[in-house]
C-alpha cells in the first residue's frame, strides 16, 4: 500500500499538524518509503495467532477506588503558556 | 584534568566512604570538566550545578554521620526525558519549550533517595526518536571517539546520545538512559561503555516523557559492568504509580558480578548474520563465543526465525503508540504555543513549529496505521508478528538456553551529517536491527564494549537474558569485560 499526496494531507489533518504543499510531497516519499519497508509483514503467516497486548504476562494492577491525591490546580497551571485563575485558556470555540 | 573524574561508580564510592575524598570534591571535578567540554561535545542541554553543589553538600554531611545511601555523593547525568522537578525536562524538543515539571519521576527520586547528585540534563534525540542524536532540537551530540587520524565528528548514537558521551567522556560517573528500540544498547556500543536494557517492568516509567509505552523502559549506561549493576539496583523499584511496574523485589546485581558461568548456555542466533555485515563485526562475533567457551560456557547454534520482521513491525507499533501520547503536545497545558486563526489551527500550528521533521513522520504513520481501514492490515498484523517474535526467544530459552550473544549494532559509529543516511529515513532505522526484538519481546540486554574497530572505534556485543534474569547478563557481560578490557577515547575535547 502506498500514500498519495491527498491522503498524506488528510493524514496531517487527523494528526493536527499543519504542513505546506511542498512538506506534503516531501513527505509522500518518506512515508512511501517507510510503507514500502513494513511491507514485508505480508509475507508473515499470522493466522491463528494472538495480537500482543501486553509484553510481560502480569495482572493489571487497580488502584483502590479513593481519592489520594489533588488539590494541585496551581502545580497543573503553572506551565501553561496561557491560563486565568487556575482555567487554561484557549481561542473562543462557541460564538 | 582532575583524576577525581577518572574514577569509576564503584571506586568513587569507596573513596568517599573512607574520607580521602568529598562528594563537594568531586561534584566540583565534574561540574569543572563539564564547563571546559561541554562546547565541543553538547553532552548536556542544562547544567544544574545549584543543585549538584548542594546535593554534594548534604552527601558529605550523611557520609560524615555514617548515614550514606548506595550512591551517596556520586554525580549523575539525567537523559533530558526524565521529569525533575523544577529543572529543564524537554525531551529536547521545541514544543516543551520552557517546561520545568512540578514532580520527579520515580527513577530519578530513586536516585536521590539513594543519596546520587544531578550534574544537569542530557541532550537525546528528540522525544528518544532517532540513533544519532541528530534531531534533537539542541543540536547534536560529538562522540568523544574519532577514527585514527581522523577529526570527523562521528555521532555518539542515539537516542541515549548525550548520556553515551556524557560517560565515556567522563562528563558525570554514570548516566539514566532509556531504550525504545536500542536507544541505551546502540550509543553504548558507539561510545565503548556499558549501557542495560532491563526487562519491561523493572524501572517505573512513571514521570518519564512517554515514546512508546509498551516498549519504553529506563536503564544507566556507565563505565564498566560493577557500576551498571549499582546503578540499576537504585533505579528499579515496584512502583504503585506504575501499572507496568512488576512486583518483584530488586536483587542485589552486583553479587552476580564474578560468579562463574561454567555450564551456562549461551546461544548464537544464526538470523543475526545479516547482509552486508562488516567483516570486523562478524570476527568481534567470533571473539565474544571464544571468551564464552573459555570460561566454561557452552555454546549452541538457535534460531530466532522472525528477526527479520521485528524492525518493520518495530515501525508499526513504535509510531502508532507515538501518535497517541504525543497527541497531548497541543499548546494548551504546557511547552510552545503558536496563535491560530481558531483553536483547531493553534494546534497545528503549535504541532508543525514544535515538532520536528523526525517526530512529525512518525506520528505520520502511527496516524495512517491506527486510522480506519488500515488499522487491521498495519497494526493488529505487526502486533500478531510480534507474538511470534516473543514466541521464538520462549522456544529458545525453554530449551535450557540462558542467554542469547549477537552483535550490539551493524557498523561501529557514522558521522555526522551522514548523507545516505539523511536521505533514506530507513538506513537510519537499520541502527537497531540487533536491539530492536529485545524490546518487542520486552527482555533484558546488554551492550559490553568488546573491542576497537580499523579505525580505532569501539565495537559491542549483545547479551539477551530471560526475563528479570538481569543477574546473568552481568555475569556473563563481566567475562566479555574481563576478556576484552576497558576502551577509553583520546582526550582531544578539553579546553
Amino acid at each position: 500500500m502506498s500514500v498519495d499526496l491527498a491522503t498524506v494531507k488528510r493524514v496531517a489533518r487527523l494528526a493536527r499538524i499543519a504542513v505546506t504543499d511542498e512538506e506534503a510531497a516531501r513527505m509522500e516519499g518518506e512515508l512511501n518509503t517507510i510503507l514500502g519497508f513494513v511491507e514485508q509483514l505480508n509475507e508473515v503467516d499470522v493466522s491463528g495467532v494472538e495480537p500482543m497486548t501486553s509484553v510481560m504476562p502480569m495482572e493489571m494492577k487497580k488502584r483502590v477506588d479513593q481519592v489520594n491525591d489533588g488539590g494541585k490546580a496551581a502545580d497543573i497551571v503553572a506551565n501553561a503558556p496561557e491560563c486565568d485563575e487556575n482555567f487554561f485558556l484557549v481561542p473562543k470555540v462557541v460564538e | 584534568m582532575s583524576e577525581l573524574t577518572r574514577l569509576t561508580i564503584a571506586q568513587a564510592r569507596e573513596k568517599l566512604q573512607s574520607r580521602e575524598i568529598t562528594a563537594t570534591e568531586l561534584t566540583g571535578a565534574y561540574l569543572d570538566a563539564i564547563d571546559r567540554s561541554n562546547d565541543a561535545l553538547n553532552a548536556y542541554v542544562s547544567v544544574t550545578a545549584d543543585i549538584a553543589t548542594q546535593q554534594a553538600a548534604r552527601a558529605d554531611d550523611r557520609i560524615a554521620k555514617g548515614q550514606g545511601g548506595a550512591l551517596e555523593g556520586i554525580p549523575l547525568g539525567i537523559k533530558d526525558l526524565f521529569g525533575t522537578e523544577g529543572v529543564h525536562t524537554q525531551a529536547c524538543s521545541h514544543i516543551l519549550d520552557g517546561f520545568k515539571p512540578r514532580y520527579e519521576s520515580t527513577v530519578t527520586a530513586n536516585l536521590w533517595a539513594d543519596g546520587a547528585v544531578m550534574l544537569g540534563k542530557l541532550n537525546m534525540d528528540e522525544f528518544a526518536m532517532g540513533s544519532s542524536n541528530e534531531t534533537s532540537y539542541y543540536g547534536p551530540v560529538v562522540n568523544p571517539w574519532r577514527g585514527k587520524d581522523s577529526n570527523k565528528a562521528l555521532v555518539p548514537g542515539g537516542s541515549s546520545g548525550g548520556s553515551a558521551t556524557a560517560v565515556s567522556a567522563q562528563l558525570c560517573a554514570g548516566a539514566t538512559a532509556t531504550d525504545t528500540g536500542g536507544s541505551i544498547r546502540q550509543p553504548a556500543a558507539f561510545t565503548g561503555t556499558v549501557g542495560i536494557k532491563p526487562t519491561y517492568g523493572r524501572c517505573s516509567r512513571w514521570g518519564v516523557v512517554a515514546f512508546a509505552s509498551s516498549l519504553d523502559q529506563a536503564g544507566p549506561i556507565t563505565r564498566d559492568i560493577r557500576d551498571a549493576a549499582i546503578m540499576l539496583k537504585s533505579m528499579a523499584s515496584t512502583d504503585p504509580k506504575d501499572t507496568t511496574s512488576v512486583d518483584l523485589p530488586v536483587p542485589d546485581y552486583e553479587a552476580a558480578i564474578g560468579q562463574s558461568i561454567k555450564g551456562m548456555k549461551i546461544g548464537i542466533p544464526r538470523e543475526y548474520r545479516i547482509d552486508g555485515m562488516p567483516e570486523e563485526i562478524e570476527t568481534l562475533w567470533q571473539k565474544g563465543i571464544a571468551w564464552m567457551k573459555d570460561a566454561g560456557a557452552e555454546i549452541v547454534e538457535i534460531s530466532l526465525p522472525h528477526t527479520h520482521y521485528a524492525l518493520p513491525a518495530y515501525y508499526i507499533v513504535a509510531p502508532a503508540e507515538a501518535s497517541s501520547n504525543l497527541a497531548r503536545y497541543d499548546g494548551v497545558r504546557y511547552g510552545l504555543r503558536k496563535p491560530g486563526r481558531d483553536i483547531t489551527d493553534m494546534y497545528e500550528q503549535t504541532r508543525a513549529t514544535g515538532f520536528g521533521s523526525e517526530v512529525k513522520r512518525r506520528i505520520m504513520i502511527g496516524t495512517y496505521v491506527l486510522s480506519a481501514g488500515y488499522y487491521d492490515a498495519y497494526y493488529l498484523r505487526a502486533q500478531k508478528v510480534r507474538t511470534l517474535i516473543k514466541r521464538d526467544f520462549e522456544t529458545v530459552f525453554n530449551a535450557g538456553v540462558d542467554a542469547i550473544l549477537t552483535p550490539a549494532t551493524p557498523s561501529a559509529a557514522f558521522g555526522v551529517g551522514d548523507q545516505d543516511m539523511a536521505a533514506d529515513p530507513v538506513k537510519m532505522y537499520i541502527n537497531d536491527i540487533f536491539t530492536v526484538t529485545v524490546n518487542m519481546a520486552g527482555l533484558p540486554g546488554i551492550a559490553v564494549p568488546a573491542g576497537l574497530d580499523a579505525k580505532g572505534l569501539p565495537l559491542g556485543l549483545q547479551l539477551i537474558g530471560k526475563p528479570f534474569e538481569e543477574e546473568t547478563l552481568f555475569r556473563a557481560g563481566h567475562v566479555i569485560e574481563q576478556a576484552a578490557g576497558h576502551f577509553q577515547p583520546e582526550r582531544w575535547w578539553s579546553v
